[in-house]
């Protein structure tokens, strides 16, 4: 047995009480706990009363540097990571410059080194076309080398199909998977806003839900005929969800997420009297009916929706106090993703293995990132959980830079009390 | 009766007795405007604001003779002057507007929501002039005093909107009003000028005017805007005006003594035909001095609410 040089004594884990060794930031042995302990020289966290979860996984978040570091930076994202429990995250590409090439990532992973050297760990999703313009592909080798986990266009969906298909086919040489954000490139486009009874009785400019299915059914049929894996970004609906089930019977490589505030809010929430036009839930897919998010709950817990992302997105505060039609699309989520969904364990609306598959081990699996089963040789990713602490969301208490998010004033519960990344303290 | 609200954001908010206590307000103005001197010193030394962030001749100038009227100090922030064409954020011009201390704002914006948005952060009376695509509650106001007028009761009769409900502000907010008096609702418009939802809405939809207009009380035309063909919407607008642009056929299909409303201003030989905008049913102009008089209630309601309490 190595030398163990870290122990988590008396923490809850599935409802017992365990004691946690870790050697060389690996698992190497949980066993039932035990009051006093011989510890040896190796650190003991006491972890009585508190819940013991693996680090989780966010495929999907918006760190704006370089380039809107006004927004959020490195430094500050990854912190709020390491307080919301995530060791992994991965980035989108719509920085400015765009990360299209080897220059920009490796700046990003230097400045997640540099403030973050002991994780969460940053892996950047390269831009899928140069620029993000749909029109070249980007140089997808000099950035899987550079450390691009995966290639997307998110936010700008690539209008070509010719070219979407290039890309996904040049992306399978560097073994990586391409992410798609589903939106039909003429209808509705970021509208912001569900199309339906609210958007029709508020007067906005709207997205049909039917703009994102009709690219999930693209998306399917292409994935087919190539063979290759796609992984869908921030479903939202109902029929996108009807199609991905219907791909995944036949066998496709097709892979989905949907985000926390799917979850939690309908467009119900744009025609509350205290939050009517609230900008915090304009966001990109809109928030949708009662029905798309029962189909979320349904999908997440079958297995037809693989993943929790948060596509956390970043704002300043005047840029989202403003005129609804102006304000940017997007909602911070790696603060508060935990809390809110853990909730919804709590609820019986999520079973706790579609939580714990969706936040740590389907993510993973589709991007190759470490991961914690708590297994033996397993990293010690983990952090210990006040279920109970009750907390405001306010702008003093999220470590995002980015207060946008229509969670703002309310209290949630369950707070990380402290997060381990292969057996070292982050937080 | 003691004015409850601070804001006029969307005529939703006003129970059937406080639209009928802006009628009751509005008729009493009306017998002062067949006085030689029209001027009353109700408003004497307050100050309304006449913010317009989108062009508007005919919605402002109404506002400003209704204040001018009651006596109160009326100022024009338009947007060609205003310093949000220099990149001011509406927030801080509301700000801006709040630290001179009026009695009220009348804003008309191109967005949904701003009158709400401007609601939220000022502690003046915000009067909503039109905002987007979503309200023009002293529009929808005007236009049932215009019919209560004309047939004493609203309640019973049928009532058409024509046109481009989509983006109608004044559709929306004519609708809610519509209802809550007890009248009987129809739109019409080819489908791709109808809201996606409506049918959530309280009315009967039609894509035929022929048959949208039979056995109406009145029609109200709402102005099409010429971008409409642009967007895609519409093929042209000859083949719009063949289709539903209303004439006197259609008015032979209606009720005998149909009234003909528009808000302006119109498009004469598009939603409308030339003769049917003159002739002795048209009620245009009757909207026009109902909108003064109605308007001239709203300030005084909204404007004197503090002095009560």
């Amino acid at each position: 047995m190595p030398k163990i040089d870290l122990i988590i004594h008396r923490a809850t884990l599935d409802g017992k009480e365990v004691d946690v060794f870790v050697a060389k930031g690996k698992i190497v042995e949980i066993r039932k706990s035990v009051e006093s302990l011989d510890a040896g020289d190796a650190k003991v966290e006491e972890a009585f009363g508190l819940t013991l979860m693996p680090s989780m996984t966010d495929v999907h978040v918006h760190l704006r540097e370089p380039g809107y570091e006004y927004k959020e930076d490195v430094e500050s994202g990854l912190r709020a990571a390491a307080w919301g429990g995530f060791s992994n995250i991965m980035c989108m590409a719509n920085t400015k410059p765009v990360n299209d090439n080897e220059s920009v990532t490796e700046m990003m992973l230097e400045k997640a080194r540099k403030f973050w050297p002991k994780g969460p760990r940053l892996f950047p999703i390269g831009a899928l076309t140069k620029g993000l313009s749909g029109k070249e592909l980007a140089p997808m080798a000099e950035l899987a080398k550079a450390g691009c986990a995966a290639f997307s266009n998110d936010g700008v969906p690539v209008k070509s199909t010719k070219i979407f298909r290039r890309a996904v086919e040049y992306a399978s040489d560097w073994d990586r998977v391409v992410i798609d954000h589903c939106e039909d490139p003429y209808m509705g486009v970021a509208a912001g806003v569900n199309e339906g009874e609210v958007s029709s009785r508020l007067g906005l400019p709207a997205q049909p839900d039917v703009a994102e299915a009709l690219q999930v059914a693209r998306d399917i049929l292409m994935a087919e005929y190539l063979e290759l894996p796609i992984h869908l970004a921030h479903i939202s609906c109902r029929k996108s969800v009807d199609l991905i089930r219907f791909a995944k019977d036949r066998g496709v490589k097709i892979t989905a997420e949907t985000a926390p505030h799917y979850l939690v809010f309908t467009e119900d929430y744009l025609e509350n009297e205290a939050t009517e036009y609230d900008t915090n839930a304009k966001v990109n897919p809109p928030l949708r009916t009662q029905d798309d998010q029962d189909a979320m709950f349904e999908a997440l817990n079958d297995g037809t929706i693989d993943c929790l992302a948060t596509d956390h997105a970043p704002h300043a505060s005047y840029e989202k106090e403003t005129e609804f039609d102006v304000a940017p699309c997007g909602i911070t989520g790696l603060d508060t993703a935990l809390s809110t969904t853990w909730q919804l364990v709590k609820d019986g609306k999520l079973t706790k293995e579609a939580f714990t598959r969706a936040w740590t081990t389907a993510p993973c699996s589709i991007f190759n990132l470490p991961v914690n089963t708590f297994q033996s040789g397993d990293p010690a990713d983990f952090f210990l959980f006040d279920e109970d602490e009750e907390w405001t969301v306010s702008r003093q208490t999220l470590y995002s830079k980015g207060k946008n998010t229509p969670l703002l004033g309310t209290t949630l519960k369950g707070r990380v009390k402290t997060h381990f990344i292969q057996g070292k303290k982050i937080v | 009766m003691k004015w409850l609200h601070k804001d006029l954001l969307d005529v939703s908010q006003l129970s059937k007795s406080e639209v009928m206590a802006i009628f009751e307000t509005a008729g009493r103005f009306q017998e002062l405007q067949e006085r030689p001197v029209k001027k009353v010193p109700t408003l004497k030394g307050r100050s309304v604001i006449l913010f317009f962030a989108e062009p508007s001749t005919r919605t402002k100038t109404s506002f400003d003779v209704a204040g001018k009227r009651l006596s109160a100090d009326t100022f024009s922030l338009a947007k060609s002057s205003s310093s949000l064409t220099k990149g001011e954020s509406l927030k801080d011009t509301a700000l801006t507007l709040q630290a001179m201390a009026p009695d009220a704002i009348v804003i008309r914006h191109w967005c949904s929501g701003a009158a709400r948005f401007l609601a939220e952060r000022l502690d003046c009376a915000v009067i909503n002039a039109g905002d987007g695509r979503h309200a023009h509650p002293t529009q929808a106001i005007l236009d049932s005093f215009t019919l209560h007028q004309e047939w004493g009761d609203v309640a019973g009769k049928t009532i058409l909107i024509l046109g481009d409900i989509a983006h109608s502000r004044v559709a929306r907010s004519n609708v809610i009003m519509l209802n809550k008096l007890g009248a009987k609702v129809r739109l019409c418009a080819p489908r791709t000028l109808m809201p996606p939802a409506v049918k959530s809405w309280p009315v009967e939809v039609y894509s035929d005017l022929n048959e949208a207009v039979k056995n109406v009380d009145a029609v109200m035309c709402l102005r099409l805007q010429l971008e409409r063909q642009k967007d895609g919407l519409l093929p042209d607008l000859r083949e719009y005006a063949r289709t539903y642009g209303l004439n006197q056929r259609h008015v032979d299909l209606a009720n005998q003594d149909v009234r003909i409303l528009h808000p302006g201003p119109m498009n004469r030989g598009i939603e409308i035909s030339s003769d049917l905008a003159d002739c002795a049913d048209s009620l245009v102009l009757d909207q026009v001095s109902s909108g003064v008089v109605t308007r001239m209630a709203l300030l005084f309601l909204y404007m004197t609410r503090k002095g009560e309490e």
